[in-house]
């Protein structure tokens, strides 16, 4: 089973690094997305995998490491804070430079510009 | 605390310079005048202490654990120079009242001065070798600004900005040399540093530390060949001319030597670098100053040259040599400040400095011009003034030393003839300006200027005449003083007096006085062969440098830095690659000892979908809604992951971030385009899968080996202490509003901001509409549905039910405020959906800002609550309570903490929706091709 997870976290980096290096934005924040759930099951497995055996006190004799869980948490949270942010500057960037090339260039090749 | 009060007085009063706006110019004057009246009185009141041979000393903690302070002490030298500082300081800021005019700032240029003037007596004052190169650089930046003054002028923000760098890298040399000196002594008080000669002199680094320090003051004393600088910081107004570059700021490197004089001197180094670098910059400006037309020029010259004397001063090998030198520098000020403002009223009554132009000044302003030329005869080294006594001791001096071995009688010979061109350059001040016939084409009609404005210059050269004829009387006290300081011990028995009989110094002064004559007189042929020379532009030099290396660097950072995002990322992966990879193939073996676990029928399902759903997103990535929804498959994976693997918190947490997240994407695809053009080239494409490849078997691969080994953790610690110490069986939750608080405290924070900058972001977007789908579809003209409005309706409270349950039970069991605002927040993301946001508008009026701010502040004043109790920030308190009807309950402070991390996520998470589905709801509906 660990070799299965670490295969689907390599997975998933793989997939978010293709999709990060994208030329327009939104492959990008789905590429961040996917980059984020990788690290989440990373950083989480450093707890190593355990079944039933969830970390509240009084329902099994042996518990899975809380603090990646309670570290991981967090990290959601501000994972989706971070997209939040980046795929907004998308929007931002396609309102102000016509287009939603991540260079930031002001007009590109057979795009039709839209109102900005 | 006496000691500390002279420098933050001059602070204090540059802050309060800079308040005075538009008051009157005397009362400016008298009312910056005060705090540097004050803190003369104080070093004279603590003088007799100095003088008696004491060293006062004051310091207080700054940084206890890197052991700096703030320490302040006071010798002969450092005295000498407070008065300096203070003395011509309260003469210029007098002069400058007249010299401005009614067009120039009055706040500015005194504050600035104030500023300068703190500067130097912290340099001067300071007890600990990084303070006073704290203060160093301040002198660096606040000359910058005095220069700048006049930042209209192109020609002072250039010599600004000249000085700035020179003086500035010295700076850093100079930091680099002092922060080696310490570690070398092993303290950075200055009083453990100067006894510490042997030591540091016998040291490895000694060379590297006397080169980098000597760095230092040789571009602040505008030292060749740093001196070029000097002439093009004339730039500024002339009253701080007289302050910066003849009193005060281009003595700092003198003092620099002074002061590290003890500790640093006395080795070959010390004298060929020190007295070679003084001789040439003697001899070199003294022939400079000659050919310079304009009047503040050739005393910029001139002032390089005395300083050079003054330096060579201290590079020769006898006592009397630095007595001689620290004689020098009161001399130099003197004479150089007056004659600074001398030129000041000349150019401020004729409109020009050039001598070409400037005749016969003596018939308009006899009473200036006195005055001048007795400054100028004290610059000259005439007899019965100041500047002729330092200037024998000096000749006398050179004929002592041995730095040449057999050559050294070329010192006393080159200084005579440098001698012979300060006596021409001040014959062509005296003659040139005040006879020499009739003006040419001046601006204005000269005249003389408002009686008090020649006041400090009738000071400064009454100081020039009572030191020149009675030495002994004025100067012995504070001479002996400065020298017993940089010496180290008592100075020989001197005697300053201006007639020694027949000697050879004598003979010298007089060779110097003809020869000097002689050159002015013959001075036309001496123009015309200049005149043919190449011309030597340091500016020049100076500025194609300057471009060269910006050039260069420029070419670098566009070669690296070519503005396309795609490049750098793809530059970090790579760096990420090898960084992380390497150790990979130095491990021996990447299973490790750990017993691995079956892969069941439902892990494997789950990850088949997680992968499909992965891979979905990368194939139809150009189909973007296509791909959302395979992204939400793998995060609803993610969540089905946390679930199986004993973490219920987190994937309650991933569940219902998934759906705020995919909520948020597609409202923002409402504005972006809906597919993504096809542009990579099919190399590029391939290129990215080999690099994404690596790196995902790579991580993959260090994930591989950390799960296979076994596990040893902390989080016994925070099992064993869940309960008993944070009174909840739900370690997770505890961990977050307890153990860790302080990390949540900053996680909800991070929230916070992130949804201010998109609430920011979002203002003024220059967006509309689109009026049809991709496909060129219309809008449905029923925005919202009736039946998900009805529905949503009645879920409301509900939702909100669960999410308070979620919230109260998080100590215990799976929950707590992340999750339970996370839900709360998407039954009101429901409510936008189903009645937009206008409906919302209409019933209820929330300010999310206030929301977010006001979570923040719980969780913050529940934190400090802990104070009140003489706890540790964050310190969590819980007990129980019978309360009748609902039985026996905990209560804990960290329910508090977690309210405020649940208020804060439900107004971090609407705010972000809410603006942006705002904009959707505002935006105006216009045929756009998007």
């Amino acid at each position: 089973m660990e070799l299965l997870y670490a295969s689907c976290v390599g997975l998933l980096v793989t997939c978010g690094v293709f999709l990060i290096l994208r030329a327009r934005t939104f492959p990008v924040v789905l590429g961040l997305t996917m980059l984020s759930y990788a690290v989440n099951l990373f950083l989480f497995s450093s707890g190593r995998l355990a079944l039933n055996k969830a970390a509240v006190l009084g329902y099994s004799n042996e518990y899975a490491d809380p603090l990646p869980q309670a570290l991981v948490l967090t990290a959601i949270v501000i994972g989706f804070a971070m997209t939040a942010f980046v795929v907004i500057l998308a929007i931002r960037g396609r309102a102000d430079l016509g287009n939603d090339h991540v260079n930031g260039q002001e007009t590109v090749k057979n795009n039709k510009k839209g109102k900005a | 605390m006496t000691l500390l009060w002279i420098p933050l007085l001059s602070f204090i009063g540059s802050i309060f310079s800079s308040l005075l706006g538009n008051l009157s110019r005397n009362k400016s004057t008298a009312l910056t005048l005060l705090a540097p009246l004050v803190a003369l009185a104080l070093a004279i009141y603590l003088s007799p202490a100095v003088f008696a041979g004491d060293t006062i000393r004051e310091s207080t903690t700054w940084i206890p654990l890197l052991g700096l302070e703030i320490a302040f002490r006071l010798d002969g030298l450092a005295l000498l120079f407070v008065f300096m500082i203070l003395g011509i300081g309260i003469l210029v800021i007098f002069y400058a009242r007249y010299y401005l005019s009614e067009k120039d700032s009055m706040p500015k240029l005194y504050s600035y001065l104030m500023l300068f003037m703190t500067a130097m007596l912290g340099i001067v004052m300071s007890n600990n070798v990084l303070q006073l190169w704290l203060f160093w650089e301040l002198t660096s930046i606040s000359s910058f600004l005095l220069i700048s003054y006049w930042g209209h002028k192109s020609e002072a923000r250039k010599g600004a900005r000249m000085a700035l760098a020179v003086t500035g890298a010295g700076g850093l040399a100079l930091l680099a040399g002092l922060l080696i000196l310490g570690n070398v002594v092993g303290s950075y008080n200055l009083d453990v540093i100067l006894q510490s000669k042997a030591l540091i002199q016998a040291h490895d680094l000694y060379e590297v530390i006397l080169v980098l320090v000597l760095l230092g003051a040789f571009t602040k004393s505008a030292q060749f060949p740093f001196h070029f600088w000097l002439p093009h910081a004339m730039a500024a107004p002339t009253p701080v001319s007289a302050y910066l570059h003849s009193a005060t700021m281009v003595k700092a490197g003198i003092f620099l030597l002074a002061r590290f004089y003890p500790a640093l001197a006395g080795t070959d180094l010390w004298f060929v670098l020190v007295g070679l670098t003084g001789l040439t910059t003697l001899l070199f400006a003294a022939y400079v100053a000659l050919f310079k037309h304009d009047l503040k020029g050739l005393l910029a010259y001139s002032t390089i040259s005395h300083l050079g004397l003054i330096t060579l001063l201290l590079g020769l090998d006898t006592e009397l040599a630095t007595v001689a030198a620290i004689f020098h520098i009161i001399n130099h000020a003197t004479f150089k400040a007056s004659l600074f403002m001398a030129t000041g009223i000349i150019d401020h009554e004729t409109g020009t400095r050039d001598m070409r132009k400037l005749n016969g000044m003596w018939r308009f302003m006899p009473y200036t011009a006195t005055l001048a030329m007795v400054a100028a005869a004290a610059m000259a080294g005439v007899p019965l003034l100041n500047g002729f006594l330092s200037k024998e001791m000096f000749f006398a001096e050179t004929l002592y030393q041995q730095l040449l071995g057999s050559m050294s009688w070329l010192i006393p010979v080159l200084a005579t003839i440098a001698g012979a061109f300060s006596v021409a350059y001040s014959a062509r001040f005296i003659h040139d300006v005040f006879f020499n016939g009739d003006p040419i084409g001046l601006p204005k009609e000269p005249h003389e200027p408002p009686r008090y404005m020649r006041v400090p210059i009738e000071i400064l050269v009454a100081i020039c005449l009572v030191v020149g004829m009675f030495p002994n009387l004025v100067i012995d006290g504070i001479l002996n003083a400065a020298s017993s300081a940089v010496l180290g011990t008592q100075p020989p028995e001197f005697q300053i007096s201006i007639w020694h009989g027949f000697n050879l110094p004598l003979l010298m002064s007089g060779i110097a006085v003809c020869g000097g004559l002689f050159i002015y007189t013959q001075r036309r042929y001496l123009f015309q062969f200049q005149a043919s020379l190449p011309p030597l532009n340091a500016k020049k030099v100076f500025d194609n440098t300057v471009y060269g290396i910006v050039k260069w660097s420029q070419h670098k950072i566009t070669a690296i830095e070519n503005g396309s995002l795609q490049r750098y990322l793809m530059l970090m992966f790579i760096v990420v690659l090898i960084s992380a990879g390497w150790p990979l193939f130095e491990m021996a073996q990447l299973v490790g000892g750990k017993k691995p676990t079956e892969v069941d029928i439902h892990n494997g399902i789950g990850a088949a979908l997680l992968m499909i759903g992965a891979i979905g997103t990368v194939i139809w990535h150009h189909m973007r809604m296509v791909s959302l929804l395979m992204l939400s498959v793998v995060g609803l994976m993610v969540s089905v992951a946390f679930t199986r693997f004993s973490a219920p918190d987190l994937a309650l947490t991933q569940l219902t971030v998934e759906v705020v997240t995919i909520i948020l994407l597609m409202l923002a695809l409402f504005f972006l385009p809906q597919r993504t053009p096809k542009e990579s080239s099919s190399i590029r494409v391939l290129r990215d899968i080999g690099i994404s490849s690596a790196i995902g078997v790579v991580v993959g691969s260090i994930c591989y080996a950390m799960i296979t080994r076994p596990l040893n953790s902390i989080s016994e610690f925070f099992i064993a202490n869940a309960k008993t110490g944070g009174g909840g069986t739900n370690v997770v939750n505890v961990i977050l509003v307890d153990f860790r608080g302080f990390d949540t405290l900053g996680e909800i924070t991070v929230l916070g901001i992130a949804a201010l900058g998109i609430y920011k972001l979002l203002i003024n977007l220059p967006l509309f509409m689109p009026a049809s789908d991709s496909e060129g579809r219309p809008w449905a003209k029923e925005r919202y549905p009736l039946l998900l409005a009805s529905i949503s309706q009645s879920l409301l409270p509900l939702a909100l039910l669960v999410s308070f349950y979620i919230f109260l039970r998080g100590h215990n069991l799976p929950g707590g405020g992340f999750i339970a605002g996370l839900v709360t927040a998407i039954a009101f993301i429901l409510q936008y959906i189903a009645h937009g946001s206008h409906w919302i508008a209409e019933r209820l009026t929330i300010n999310y800002r206030k929301i977010i701010a006001f979570g923040i502040a719980i969780a913050l004043l529940t934190g400090v609550g802990s104070w009140i109790f003489d706890r540790p920030f964050l310190t969590s308190w819980f007990d129980y309570f019978d309360i009748p009807v609902i039985g026996k309950i905990e209560l804990a402070s960290a329910l508090v903490f977690d309210l405020g991390v649940y208020i804060t996520v439900v107004g971090a998470t609407l705010m972000i929706l809410a603006s942006l589905g705002k904009v959707t709801a505002d935006a105006p509906k216009e045929e756009v091709n998007f």
